[in-house]
């Protein structure tokens, strides 16, 4: 119990000082941590647990990071996955936070955000892949894969072009579900 | 109760009505934020908020929580910085806490399970919004354009074993490399590098979180 605990509290700690970017942009980092490397849940659990995070108010990496804790050890795991995950928030404020508006304009900063940009939207493009392969959206030619493919571009359209907000999006989603496939 | 005793109980109380309203994440906090924090209390105007916004999204981590942190240690030191990140965090966490078990106990049902068959799909639509938003800011140049070809090449390739914090270290040391090698070859620093620099440009904040 204690090593899981730790466990906990250590992963989120590493993710809460590497994930750059906020919002979705941090699940890929989420992900390589508690899918691939501690094998925590598979990437179909991993992605419902999005869905609910991403339906329920507050950012979605505290969000997932307590739905982790929560599920892995109970209300102290979900205490101690959210400590970690926002401990190096406040240590990077309070250690930089004033100076941060002038090393901000720094040439290695700037260089460093850069690269970091670079990297993440890499990152995040491979997230897309592979749970978009290991959610099997597209299994064969039949009329699931179809199905999918359209709610997956019906959804794309709609935060591209009409901006709705991604809940409206999940819960109008979560309706065509019941609609399709019970 | 003493004046920053006060101050620091404001801190906690405010958050803790700012943060149920934050579904999706910073998409609806930032202007909740910024009415709360500018308009109402009067701790900071808004140009100091925007630098605080700014600031948020450069460091890791949550950007609501971040920017929570970043206020209340302004007002009020590091207690102003607890006070005021524990009162984002505490009513989401309640949140999160029931919706767990109550998903749960739902999870196998079967119009659930039917429902999440479609969330799936749109989840990998979010994920790939994510990517074309964040690619449009990262994309500013070839180098860049090559760097985020290397890092989902390397990806596909290496996958997982790959540790995250190497991706990301790898990152800030390649942009501060092509950035030296763009100097040395008296090219001008990337577009937006420059535009940063000049403090021209504010990034586009309400539409940032996703």
């Amino acid at each position: 119990m204690r090593m899981i605990l730790l466990e906990l509290f250590l992963t989120f700690l590493l993710v809460g000082f590497i994930a750059f970017g906020g919002g979705y942009a941090m699940i890929p980092i989420i992900q390589q941590e508690v899918v691939e490397r501690h094998g925590w849940m598979n990437v179909t659990e991993f992605t419902d647990m999005i869905g609910v995070a991403g339906m329920s108010p507050g950012p979605i990496a505290t969000n997932i990071a307590i739905f982790v804790g929560m599920q892995q050890a109970g209300i102290v795991g979900a205490i101690v996955a959210a400590i970690g995950m926002v401990l190096p928030s406040l240590v990077i404020i309070v250690a930089v936070g004033t100076i941060f508006f002038r090393i901000h304009q720094n040439k290695w900063v700037q260089s460093s955000l850069y690269g970091l940009r670079s990297v993440i939207t890499g990152l995040i493009l491979y997230a897309a892949v592979v749970f978009a392969v290991r959610n099997e959206l597209v299994t064969s030619v039949s009329w699931f894969t179809l199905s999918q493919l359209l709610i997956f571009a019906g959804s794309l359209a709609a935060l591209l072009l009409l901006r709705k907000h991604p809940l409206t999006i999940l819960i109008i989603s979560g309706l065509i579900g019941i609609a399709l496939y019970s | 109760m003493t004046e920053t005793g006060k101050t620091i109980w404001q801190l906690f109380t405010t958050f803790l009505r700012i943060a149920p309203a934050t579904f999706g994440g910073g998409f609806a906090v930032m202007p909740a934020m910024e009415k709360e924090v500018v308009e109402k209390r009067k701790w900071m105007d808004s140009e100091d908020i925007g630098d605080v916004f700014a600031v948020a999204q450069s460091i890791p981590g949550a950007v609501a929580i971040n920017s929570a942190t970043f206020i209340g240690y302004r007002i009020a030191g590091i207690r102003g910085a607890l006070a005021a990140m524990i009162g984002m965090l505490l009513p989401t966490f309640c949140i999160i806490v029931v919706l767990s078990y109550v998903f749960l106990q739902v999870k196998d049902n079967p119009k659930i399970e039917a429902a999440f068959l479609s969330i799936r799909a749109t989840i990998v639509a979010l994920i790939a919004y994510a990517a074309i938003k964040y690619g449009k800011k990262a994309l500013v140049d070839k180098a860049s354009a090559v760097l985020i070809g290397v890092t989902v090449l390397l990806l596909f390739v290496g996958g997982s074993l790959i540790h995250p914090l190497l991706i990301i270290a790898g990152g800030a040391a390649a942009g501060i490399v092509i950035q030296a090698i763009k100097a040395k070859l008296g090219q001008e620093r990337s577009k937006e590098l420059r535009q940063e620099r000049s403090g021209k440009v504010q990034e586009q904040i309400f539409d940032y979180m996703i």
